[in-house]
């Protein structure tokens, strides 16, 4: 049930002004959220060690998880016992750097996804969607065409956020007007910007040779399936960067809400705000972007799911975001992996099958609300 | 450093001073404001005078938004200026704005659905961190219970109708508790009872000292309440005073540029504003 349709939209009648004491409801409610917040988060960590174990114990070889709990308290000193040589490279060398970098690239897309959404003041922008991510894989895609090396691994990565943030400066600076952001303009500027960005990876792809080829194919499907430890050094910095900087940006994002005026009026310098959460935003795209392609509308779904069950306030939804976005994330990642064995499913692919249908009745839910888009 | 403006000598989150009694708030000087080519406020001049509330009235395009605005610092002035506590306007920091006035847009859309309680909380922002952060419970259920608006507290803002969101808007005006209050066309969506509320509140606002200049187009709201009257026409300051001395047929007629008649209240005295109409045939 949409949350605006339990209340009637009728104007109390004078006569029937609140007669009960106020404070003690307002607490009430207060308290109310308050334990919503902390089960969703304590269910979603659960869920998050579950998909966890899940992921390390499934696949072509199997692993027990009394077996991964000795191998992991081996490493960490703590006692266990290392795990014959087969099953221990399976799970340090394969599974582990793909799970870690699962729920890095799912924390960084939903987290830049709820970002987004407040900056834009509009609850349809998600990186995927308004074109930031195929800014990002340009980047990413140019620099394998180019045979770029100039800052080792980490060339993939910059060359992705140097892109990504281009990208978003443009659909910032097109989509705009009078400091607010419609949907039709944002929307249609995501098209041009997908289509542009589409077109010039399109270029690197007929100049490229084969074994580029094969690195490029991968970012326009979306994977995981080339994870290494030196991928999550790669993106590790940029993820981490934005995910600690994010949070600090949740009150200023709820003032947000009421429009950019009204937030500078109570006192956020919106100008600075605007420009820092746009890098922040970059950041996370680009972190995603550079190991993972483009895995569109995790940033879409989770931060929505999570306003419908616990509201819209940003202290909750950013690292809630960020936390339920690697949790979809693992889940997607082990769902491709498993799920057509011996074969293995294009993340990317997966996310969107699951998304769009989301995106679909998001957009004819705000049509509805707005009363079409004129 | 005496060259520094004063507002920038002060530490940026210590709370103001509350105004003394009569204190020019914000005073604006041959202010002129062009919006694109067009002129729309020449050499305007006026005093914001904390206790009184001060009311902006004439006839649509007359330029009363935009003297709001550049008195809550959207608008540059093209020339002249406005000095608020002192200081030009210029020289404070979008904080150190907050904790010294609050502004009332005429519309107040909101791009998620936060409950009427949150919005009314979000006043409460220019003071996360400073020792008045422990009034914010007070400031909040205060502001909730004057506006009567405490009953839809936990109800989401969009599903609430205009007049319950023009009430809440003015709430979280309230709860920011500074003290000039910028009010633009706060009675627009309410019926009677609740101008007449809104109205009250602005009293005693005022009686407690802060500065409330109030954007309306109902002249015997203006009449009623204000305790000063400043009359726009054509961007120009047309005529400044007590309503009794300002509100008149004459001038009401030619700035409206329709017959009007004013007529004491048999009982209060204060003037009733008619328009002149043709007897129906």
């Amino acid at each position: 049930m949409q949350r605006g349709q339990c209340a009637q939209s009728e104007e109390v009648p004078p006569g029937a002004a609140p007669t009960t004491p106020p404070p003690a409801g307002a607490t009430r409610s207060r308290t109310h959220t308050l334990t919503r917040k902390t089960l969703l988060t304590l269910a979603l960590t659960a869920t998050l060690l579950a998909i966890t174990l899940a992921s390390t114990t499934t696949g072509a070889y199997h692993i027990p998880a009394p077996d991964i709990l000795a191998s992991t308290a081996h490493r960490a000193h703590l006692g266990g016992h290392p795990l014959p040589r087969v099953p221990e490279s399976v799970l340090w060398d394969v599974r582990l750097p793909r799970l870690t970098l699962a729920l890095l690239v799912g924390a960084s897309l939903g987290c830049a996804g709820a970002l987004m959404q407040g900056v834009f003041g509009n609850p349809l922008a998600e990186p995927g969607v308004i074109g930031i991510s195929s800014g990002a894989a340009v980047g990413a895609v140019g620099s394998i065409a180019l045979g770029l090396t100039f800052a080792g691994t980490w060339t993939v990565t910059v060359c992705a956020f140097a892109a990504g943030l281009l990208t978003v400066l443009l659909v910032y600076g097109l989509s705009r007007s009078a400091g607010r952001t419609e949907v039709v303009t944002l929307v249609l500027t995501g098209i041009a910007v997908n289509a542009f960005c589409g077109a010039l990876i399109g270029l690197c792809v007929f100049y490229a040779d084969n074994s580029q080829l094969t690195q490029i194919t991968f970012w326009q499907l979306g994977s995981l399936a080339q994870a290494t430890w030196p991928k999550v050094l790669a993106v590790l910095p940029c993820a981490a960067a934005g995910l600690l900087a994010a949070p600090f940006f949740a009150r200023r994002l709820d003032l947000l809400a009421l429009g950019e005026r009204q937030a500078g009026h109570l006192g956020v310098d919106v100008e600075r705000m605007r420009l820092t959460l746009v890098c922040v935003v970059a950041l996370l795209t680009a972190a995603a972007v550079a190991v993972a392609g483009i895995v569109a509308f995790v940033g879409l779904v989770v931060p929505h799911l999570l306003r419908m069950a616990a509201g819209p306030g940003h202290r909750f939804l950013v690292p809630g975001s960020a936390l339920g976005g690697a949790l979809v994330l693992a889940a997607a990642d082990l769902g491709a992996r498993t799920l057509a064995v011996p074969a293995e499913l294009p993340l990317g692919v997966i996310t969107a099958l699951l998304g769009s249908p989301f995106f679909f009745w998001l957009l004819r839910r705000t049509r509805a609300r707005q009363g079409g888009w004129a | 450093m005496s060259l520094l403006p004063a507002a920038l000598r002060r530490d940026r989150t210590a709370p103001p001073p509350p105004p003394r009694p009569g204190e020019v708030l914000a005073r604006a000087r041959e202010l002129t404001v062009r919006l694109g080519p067009r002129p729309v406020l020449h050499d305007v001049d006026l005093d914001v005078t904390a206790g009184h509330v001060l009311a902006l009235v004439g006839p649509n395009g007359a330029g009363k938004s935009t003297l709001l605005g550049a008195l809550a610092g959207d608008v540059p002035a093209e020339s002249g200026g406005i000095a608020l506590a002192g200081a030009p306007l210029t020289t404070w920091t979008p904080r150190q704005l907050a904790m010294r006035r609050a502004v009332l847009p005429q519309s107040a859309p909101l791009a998620f659905p936060f409950t009427a309680g949150d919005v009314v909380r979000m006043g409460r922002a220019p003071w996360a961190g400073t020792p008045l952060a422990d009034e914010d419970d007070a400031a909040v259920a205060e502001a909730m219970a004057v506006t009567e608006t405490t009953g839809f507290a936990d109800r989401p803002y969009p599903a609430l109708s205009g007049g319950e969101r023009a009430r809440v808007a003015l709430a979280r005006v309230l709860a920011q508790r500074a003290a000039l209050l910028l009010l633009d066309e706060p009675t627009a969506a309410l019926d009677l009872h609740h101008q007449e509320l809104v109205l009250r509140v602005c009293r005693e606002q005022a009686a407690a000292g802060k500065a409330i200049v109030i954007v309306l187009h109902d002249l015997g709201l203006a009449a009623a309440h204000a305790d000063r009257v400043a009359v726009l026409a054509a961007g120009r300051r047309t005529a400044y005073g007590a309503p009794a001395d300002v509100l008149t047929a004459d001038l009401l007629s030619e700035v409206y540029r329709h017959p009007v008649e004013v007529l004491p209240h048999p009982r209060t005295g204060h003037p009733l504003i008619h328009p002149l109409r043709d007897p129906t045939p």
